[in-house]
């Protein structure tokens, strides 16, 4: 086992230990960002973790972070380096959604993600790889190609921001953000052991996310620690104007109560999550997880989701009729692709959009408008939206007995690449405890708990809306007791 | 090809509004209902990919079929996924005019117009 520490080589350092080193003058923020940008330059043909790298604007940044600091100025994230799912807007950065419809795209403004970081001190060094709209979880759906695990680069770091999880993961950079609208956090996380946090819907601004299912999408953080996923929420969470979904609701320092101890925790456990589906080894795993938190002090309680099982398919008509409808505005008129020597302006419509989307992202759209259509719209979507409110009515009721839920993240360690593109299904069923956080809108969290035949495995804790704070002490508390999340793959130590 | 400059609106624009036939379970699709659904999404698929797309979607509904299962009477349907009302804001400009830079992603535009081909004879 090697286990970093603040004395190790930067690139093993992790967010809050670099901010004590530049605080400390141990280095400065232009040494940081300068032998980052080299790791990311000598991996990102084998990982592909990138889809935009921007060298020379992170230099300036970390120059003017390393001049703040000599005057005293400045944010807590003050000249620590960071990089964003390609699917935030970033002014005069292309944000490409790992789409070719958006290949092109230049944003005019900032998401207020990134806007936020900025200003909190971050320093951009590049846009990571992910599933096209964010609509896969392998990150094989991609334009740009797929992101290969830097545990095993045969194998899917996940999706959708698997770019963001493999770049943390091989200790390109500390933290990234991501976005999670069925487990496109949680579950590359998972299988890159790192740590992913979802936030509560509305806890953090989705303007300038490129949407993909409104009601559903929630923009969080990839991290090694969940400290640093503390440090970062702190700057990300509130309420926006701009965004009418995001929630006015109290925000708490969460780096203040990470040392916050287990002891009387109530944590469910939720008997459906450890039927069939589970494989083996991974169910051990996260059962010693639970039993290193009961040794704690916390108290392990059995809940039942009844309608669980209900929510990949409840999913598959709430996200891709949203989908649908968001995704309607790429139309080769006002961004993005448009085709060549087009008829009329039906055909300019269709054939923009059929050579600008990909096959998943397709029939996502199709799909979509499937279940909205007239004839269906009460089959389908308005029995989905049913089923969500009995899926989080289940929530709500285990959330009577216990602080927060605990289980595996992914059904499995990481997969191999191309294993399951055949079988939109397959695919889909890799986000089957995932999911059900999203229907309800509740925050999650994945720990890395233990490797599986070299791969790692992830623990996932759920709690009430806005009880992110619980989840980042109880997270933080395990990561005090064991040192999974300070494994780093052996090719990128 | 003569374009010509005009404002999109939707209410203009009907398009080829197509009413699918519903059909007895199971719901596997047939190809004229991709065809119909292609068009409803404004998605032109070439001939090499349909056959894949009809195998795959009809996998998708037949899998999501299984919620029509669920007993769901009197379950009011979600309408926001905290089971919140939104904040009404006050309707004050509070935007700037950005069109010119805003257009800078634009395909193809003159005069501040989006230009797109001819759909007034």
């Amino acid at each position: 086992m090697t286990a970093s520490k603040a004395s190790d080589a930067l690139h093993l350092q992790t967010l809050t230990e670099l901010a004590r080193g530049l605080a400390g003058g141990e280095f400065s923020s232009r040494e940081l960002t300068e032998s980052l940008l080299e790791r990311i330059d000598a991996h990102q043909k084998s990982l592909n973790a990138f889809i935009t790298l921007t060298a020379d604007e992170a230099l300036a940044e970390a120059d003017l972070a390393d001049k703040n600091r000599a005057t005293g100025a400045g944010g807590p994230l003050q000249g620590l380096p960071i990089v964003h799912k390609d699917l935030f807007c970033t002014a005069g950065v292309r944000t490409t959604c790992g789409s070719k419809i958006l290949q092109d795209f230049v944003s005019p403004y900032d998401a207020t993600v990134v806007a936020r970081l900025k200003s909190a001190g971050a320093i951009m060094l590049g846009k990571t790889n992910m599933d096209e709209f964010a609509m896969g979880s392998s990150n094989e759906t991609s334009f740009f190609g797929a992101v290969t695990n830097p545990w095993d680069q045969k194998m899917s770091p996940g999706g959708s921001s698997g770019g963001s999880a493999a770049a943390v993961a091989a200790r390109l950079v500390p933290a990234a953000t991501g976005t999670d609208t069925g487990g496109s956090i949680r579950q590359p996380a998972a299988l890159t052991g790192t740590v992913g946090l979802k936030p509560t819907y509305g806890r953090v601004s989705r303007f300038g996310m490129v949407a993909f299912a409104s009601s559903l999408d929630q923009a969080g953080v990839i991290t090694r620690s969940a400290e640093d996923a503390a440090l970062l929420l702190n700057a990300m969470a509130g309420v926006d104007p701009r965004d009418s979904t995001s929630a006015d609701q109290p925000i708490p320092d969460y780096t203040a109560t990470l040392s916050d101890s287990v002891k009387g925790l109530r944590i469910g456990v939720v008997r459906q999550h450890f039927d069939e589906g589970l494989d083996d080894e991974c169910g051990k795993t996260v059962k010693t997880a639970l039993a290193a938190l009961e040794d704690a002090g916390a108290s392990l309680v059995d809940v039942d989701l009844p309608n669980i099982g209900l929510s990949v398919p409840t999913y598959y008509v709430v996200a891709p009729a949203e989908c649908s409808s968001n995704l309607s505005r790429f139309d080769g008129v006002r961004f993005g692709h448009r085709a060549d020597n087009v008829k009329d302006l039906f055909d300019l419509y269709c054939r923009s959009r059929g050579e600008g989307f990909g096959a998943e992202v397709k029939r996502r759209i199709m799909t979509g408008t499937y279940v909205l259509s007239a004839g269906y719209y009460d089959a389908y979507y308005l029995k989905a939206q049913k089923v969500r409110q009995l899926i989080s009515r289940d929530f709500n009721q285990a959330f009577e007995k216990v602080d927060v839920i605990a289980g595996p993240t992914a059904p499995t360690t990481a997969f191999r690449l191309g294993e399951k593109t055949d079988d939109p299904i397959t695919m889909y069923l890799n986000d089957i405890y995932t999911i059900g956080a999203n229907l309800a809108g509740l925050p999650g969290i994945s720990v890395p708990c233990g490797l599986v035949k070299k791969m790692p495995v992830g623990l996932q804790l759920v709690g009430p809306a806005f009880a992110e704070a619980s989840l980042l002490s109880c997270a933080h508390q395990y990561q005090q007791i064991t040192d999974w999340h300070r494994q780093a793959p052996e090719a990128f130590r | 090809m003569h374009k010509t400059a005009c404002i999109i609106t939707a209410a203009k624009f009907v398009g080829y509004l197509v009413r699918l036939e519903i059909p007895d379970r199971p719901v596997s699709l047939t190809k004229e209902q991709v065809q119909h659904i292609a068009i409803l999404a404004r998605l032109q698929l070439e001939d090499d990919e349909f056959e894949d797309v009809v195998s795959k979607l009809s996998k998708i509904v037949d899998f999501v079929d299984q919620l029509q299962a669920a007993p769901t009477e009197n379950v009011v349907p979600m309408a926001h996924p905290l089971n919140m009302s939104l904040r009404l804001r006050a309707d004050d400009i509070t935007e700037a005019d950005n069109r010119d830079r805003y257009q800078e992603n634009a395909p193809s535009v003159e005069s501040g117009y989006y230009l797109v081909p001819r759909v007034i004879e």
